[in-house]
């Protein structure tokens, strides 16, 4: 993975030190609070319901085992023993306090870690695909390309004060992992006749209150153009964007406004200026930077499984997990284990600092000392040998970080709702601890199939819920939370937006609905058919019917 | 319509509740309770202020049911807010 050159270190601590003077003058007064938030902001401090929350970047979701060792002393030394992995694969933490951040954020910089950009006007944390440079249905490796973009972006001056915030994701597989569809640009590799890497480029993707799929603005772009590309758009966005209206400031409103055509042709004509200057990537640069991305030394593999397939035969516990957790690694010996977050007395998505620190040490014993966070909010060791699968299950399941269940109902991405967050309208975590509770035979969820159920507490949407097969939106009604369900989202390369089911329910039959949509799709779907497949089959009379009834 | 004032003390984050002496506590408890717009304004004022010498930030007028001796927001919002995370 990238590392920090002596440019970055300094980079990283001036800006660590700027920031605490800026504290400082707040604390002070000279800074009054209209002048610090966008500051503080910038440098990803929030302030939430209880205390203020902090948001870290983890660039493409990659983490080193000694970064993690450091987020857990943050959680130890700055919060309440725990940290939050988030959609855009970053980690929060919710019991900050402001006058602690500076010696926070030089904690971080020790390792190479820190908060620019990741909230605010401006270019936020690039994402991609969890397996990337192990998968076996990769183009190639998509992590070079998203550090390109990261060196790009971080401290842009052009694109500092954007009219809202941007987000990029890639992915480097035709099975879209990185859900790049619904982000403001998503990216997608591809290669040529000749064998070239290039790109197909989506804009105007998103969700929140008005979500939208990305439409195709170029359908092959050489990887050496890519970002002088990128900064045409961003260009086209920063002058036309909104500035007078927040909730009509993203780039879909953009873009849906001028029509896709005409937003090409103002790129296109922006980019003429751009392309044959000092954007265009080298391709000395692109291999220094793919340099980082070589992967680790692989044992050869002897072809001989029969201790994992007897234990398998011997263990249906593990053989589940092996079924939904386990996804084939591109060399032959080796397998990408995903660590699940999600399971009974769990809340989605969260690690104390003893699990931290546990599955730090993990990470070096069994996947040279890395691993990632994915879009779902659970983490991902790339690279175990297959050999060491049942030792790395028996360890994992201790933590209870063994459910087997990734992929499947009670994997739900959950925002952290109104429990911690002050735009939320309702809870959501407790909804999915109802969830889980209510399926949490697994034998029944590993029946059911595939099935994503996403939840968000707000309208803005960073439960995915719009993509969601099942999609959970709280809601205020008369002072109390409702639970409005959409159905047949999709964040995958066939991306769909979920269309509503009907009026919400209240919070105490928000599980119920969920199980009657659960039980009318087993009732009615063909034999193995996914959910997101039955429901556009029969669409979605038969859900609301089983809902609300006839009436 | 019983009203007090709740924000989050600038250094630290924590919610914090204005008191009669306009003193910020962190026991709802000890709380000044308007009782009439006048009070209210009067709490408001007082609030503005804080924000103003850097003490608290996102001071904000609150609706609060007693029952029994016991003070807690109408909104669930702020009920969270006040009591911390149900889960």
């Amino acid at each position: 993975m990238y590392r920090y050159d002596e440019f970055d270190k300094q980079l990283v601590n001036e800006r660590v030190e700027q920031f605490r003077d800026q504290v400082k003058r707040r604390l002070s007064g000279e800074l009054n609070e209209d002048q610090f938030k966008p500051l503080r902001l910038m440098n990803g401090l929030y302030l939430q319901l209880h205390a203020y929350m902090l948001r870290i970047n983890v660039p493409y979701g990659c983490l080193s085992s000694q970064q993690l060792r450091g987020l857990a002393r943050v959680a130890r030394v700055y919060d309440k023993g725990f940290g939050h992995f988030t959609t855009r694969q970053n980690i929060q933490f919710n019991w900050i306090k402001l006058e602690e951040v500076p010696d926070l954020l030089a904690t971080l910089a020790e390792v190479e870690m820190h908060c620019i950009q990741s909230s605010g006007n401006c270019i936020r944390n690039i994402t991609s695909d969890q397996y990337a440079g192990c998968a076996e249905d990769e183009i190639s490796d998509p992590r070079v390309y998203c550090e390109l973009i990261r060196q790009w972006y971080t401290l842009h001056p052009e694109f500092s004060y954007l009219p809202r915030k941007f987000k990029i994701a890639v992915t480097g597989s035709p099975n879209d992992r990185a859900a790049v569809a619904v982000h403001d640009i998503g990216i997608r590799m591809h290669k040529n006749d000749a064998d070239e890497i290039g790109f197909e480029i989506l804009v105007g993707g998103g969700q929140g209150r008005t979500p939208h799929i990305g439409k195709t603005i170029r359908k092959w772009l050489p990887e050496n153009h890519l970002l002088s590309y990128l900064e045409a758009i961003l260009r086209i966005y920063n002058l036309y964007g909104r500035r007078d209206n927040i909730y009509k400031a993203r780039i879909k409103i953009l873009v849906n406004h001028l029509g896709i055509d005409e937003f090409r042709k103002q790129v296109d004509q922006e980019w003429e200026n751009l392309k044959e200057g000092e954007l265009k990537i080298s391709q000395k640069e692109i291999d220094r930077t793919n340099a980082y991305f070589q992967p680790p030394t692989y044992e050869k593999h002897n072809n001989n499984d029969f201790d994992l397939i007897s234990f398998r035969k011997l263990n249906s516990e593990f053989n589940n997990w092996m079924l939904s957790n386990v996804a084939k690694h591109k060399v032959p010996g080796y397998a990408i284990v995903n660590l699940s977050l999600k399971g009974p007395d769990r809340v989605p998505g969260d690690l104390t600092d003893h699990e931290m620190d546990c599955v730090a040490d993990l990470a070096d014993h069994f996947s040279f000392g890395e691993l990632r966070i994915n879009h779902r909010q659970n983490l991902v060791f790339t690279d175990v040998k297959k050999s060491d699968l049942t030792t790395l299950w028996k360890k994992l399941k201790r933590l209870g970080l063994a459910t087997a269940n990734i992929g499947q109902l009670t994997d739900m991405i959950c925002c952290p709702g109104l429990d911690y967050c002050s735009l939320a309208n309702a809870r959501s975590i407790p909804v999915a601890e109802q969830i889980t509770n209510r399926f949490e035979n697994l034998k029944k969820i590993h029946g059911i199939g595939d099935l994503t159920i996403n939840i968000s507490g707000c309208v803005n949407a960073c439960g995915h819920h719009h993509v969601g097969n099942i999609g959970v939106l709280g809601v205020k009604k008369d002072g109390k939370e409702y639970y409005q369900f959409t159905l047949g989202g999709s964040s995958a390369q066939d991306a769909s937006l979920g269309k509503r089911t009907g009026p919400g329910l209240p919070a105490n039959s928000a599980v119920d609905g969920i199980e009657t949509i659960v039980k009318t799709y087993l009732s009615i779907r063909d034999k193995n058919e996914p959910f997101i497949e039955t429901y556009r089959r029969v669409g979605m009379p038969p859900f609301k019917e089983a809902l609300y009834g006839t009436d | 319509m019983q009203q007090m004032i709740i924000a989050n003390e600038l250094r630290s984050g924590e919610v914090v509740f204005l008191s009669e002496e306009g003193n910020w506590v962190n026991n709802i408890d000890k709380a000044t309770v308007a009782l009439d717009i006048d009070q209210a304004n009067k709490l408001l004022t007082l609030a503005q202020e804080a924000e103003h010498n850097n003490k608290v930030v996102g001071a904000e007028l609150v609706e609060i049911e007693a029952q029994d001796k016991q003070r807690f927001p109408k909104d669930i919002r702020e009920a969270i807010r006040v009591n911390g995370p149900t889960v």
